[in-house]
């Protein structure tokens, strides 16, 4: 179980970016954190991968204090981060230097085969489209066997047809051995389609607003009421938290008369 | 009737034919390079044998050609070309050694950076060939002089081109190297070196550049051997061949050694994106 307490960051430049921010994550559980730009939610995420650590409050994963890049953390960045002088395959095998080339060999060609890229394992990453080197990333992510894969808007680069597919690929290779996501996302649908819980938050500091359940199920067909009913409810706390941040009355309930007042 | 039917014959086999028009044009586009030095050569040649001028001074490539020949049959050209090479492999060796522990050192920790980089670049201010009369003064005229000069001039091209690149590293791909843990060691070496490669050769090649410069300056100052020293020879004694058969050997050498390190280089670059 991952779980976060109270982590904070405050930069050394003296931006406060994440504040109190508390969560436990199940194993095998997608998580999903939303939030306009400025909300700390690639910075909660980097905490959590070790790369920039919080400086207030603690996080553990099963009991152990994570304070540096884990081998049971696994991370996808917005872009692929292809080692652009490694083939394709070699790129997939980076995070198993440890072990025997056999090994290493045979993870590889079922990581590529299970990600549908085998015929591309003897390729520069330069002749890759950008969805292919998107998927190359998630096998090599996958494949030292992460206990916790974190997402940091993996797919916002890609063209909405590419990435819808991509959405889809994702929650195919989780079923097979069912790690935690935790998905960094400014894009309401991929929450809804991705996601078991949905954590809204608000910017300056980062704080975690809203938490929101979605409990359709898999897969979630995208045109249905019921997902269009989840859309609406996650973007009306959005825009509350929004709100609130704008208006600094965040704890106050919103009284319509006075908001207006004070617009 | 036979031309009729050859004419058919090739009409019938248009692969075949566009191969051989492909061979043609990947040998005649470097032969259009060629085009004006040969065509300038031969009208010197023709204008020199007309009797038009004398090429006592400018020779025509027929009498350079010769004296090219008659200079390798004694030995003296091969015997001068191996000296200049080992003055310049050994102020390149030495320069390069240098110029790669601090341009590493300079590139990796800011201190250091900020301790050595502001001499290194006044030094580097100073054109370099002003360092000669010190340099025969400590070292005296023979070799180590010679060597030491070549090797200020590899210097600097190479410690600030692989300074550089360190810093230019993409932070971006340090950082997986980070996600995986690797230690301090297995990220100089999985992740550091392959991204410096590239900018570390092309500051190599020019690094060995200067070096070329520098041994022809080194051996115009006095020297009792080498190609520097068939050009004061050819000018003293009035052998304007000698001198040009010299700078053709230069240019010979050099693009050799150039080609080697491109050569050497080319199987770790072959993921680079390059326009071809």
């Amino acid at each position: 179980m991952l779980v976060l307490e109270r982590v904070g960051k405050t930069y050394p430049n003296g931006v406060h970016a994440l504040d109190g921010v508390s969560l436990a994550v199940e194993l095998g559980e997608i998580v999903a954190v939303i939030g306009g730009s400025g909300c700390g939610k690639s910075t909660l995420l980097r905490a959590i991968g070790g790369l920039d650590p919080a400086t207030e409050g603690t996080i553990t994963l099963d009991g152990e204090r994570i304070a540096a890049p884990h081998q049971k953390i696994g991370i996808i960045f917005q872009e692929p981060r292809l080692l652009p002088w490694l083939k394709v395959a070699d790129n997939v095998g980076f995070g198993l230097g440890d072990r025997p080339k056999s090994e290493r060999a045979e993870r590889v060609a079922a990581a590529l085969k299970r990600v549908g890229l085998s015929d591309k394992a003897a390729v520069w990453p330069r002749e890759l489209s950008g969805g292919q080197a998107q998927r190359v990333a998630i096998a090599r992510a996958l494949v030292p066997r992460p206990e916790v894969l974190l997402l940091d808007e993996p797919f916002s680069a890609l063209d909405a047809f590419t990435r819808t597919d991509l959405q889809d690929h994702l929650l195919d290779l989780w079923a097979d051995a069912k790690p935690t996501l935790l998905l960094v996302t400014h894009d309401v649908e991929e929450a809804i389609v991705l996601a078991d819980r949905i954590m809204v938050m608000r910017p300056r500091p980062g704080r975690i607003f809203d938490e929101i359940g979605v409990e359709l199920p898999r897969p979630r067909d995208r045109q249905s009421a019921a997902f269009d009913f989840a859309k609406r409810r996650v973007l009306a706390a959005l825009d509350r938290s929004l709100d609130r941040a704008a208006t600094g009355t965040a704890d106050e309930p919103k009284a319509e008369a006075g908001a207006a007042l004070w617009w | 009737m036979s031309v009729v039917g050859m004419t058919i014959a090739a009409e019938g086999n248009p692969t075949r034919e566009r191969a051989v028009a492909n061979r043609w044009a990947r040998l005649a586009r470097p032969a259009l390079g060629l085009l004006l030095p040969v065509a300038a050569a031969l009208l010197w040649e023709t204008i020199v044998r007309m009797g038009w001028a004398s090429g006592r001074l400018a020779p025509p490539p027929s009498v350079i050609f010769a004296t090219f020949v008659d200079l390798a049959r004694t030995g003296e050209l091969q015997r001068n070309t191996l000296v200049t090479l080992a003055r310049v492999a050994a102020g390149f060796g030495i320069g390069v050694v240098i110029a790669t522990v601090l341009g590493a050192a300079a590139g990796y920790s800011p201190l250091v950076r900020r301790l050595l980089d502001p001499s290194l670049q006044a030094l580097r201010a100073i054109p370099s060939i002003a360092w000669v009369p010190l340099f025969i003064l400590w070292l005296g005229i023979f070799e180590a002089s010679k060597v030491t000069l070549i090797a200020v001039g590899v210097f600097f091209p190479v410690y600030l081109g692989l300074m550089g690149a360190i810093q230019s590293v993409d932070r971006k791909l340090v950082e997986v190297g980070r996600t995986f843990r690797l230690s301090d060691v297995a990220m100089v070496r999985r992740i550091l070196l392959p991204a410096v490669l590239p900018a570390y050769v092309i500051s190599l090649r020019s690094g060995l550049g200067l070096g070329w410069m520098f041994v022809v300056a080194a051996e115009l100052m006095g020297a009792s051997e080498g190609l520097g020293y068939l050009l004061i020879d050819g000018q003293e004694l009035g052998k304007p061949a000698e001198i040009i058969a010299a700078i053709v050997a230069f240019a010979i050498v050099g693009k050799s050694t150039d080609w080697l390190i491109a050569l050497t280089a080319a199987p770790f670059l072959r993921w680079e994106d390059v326009v071809r």
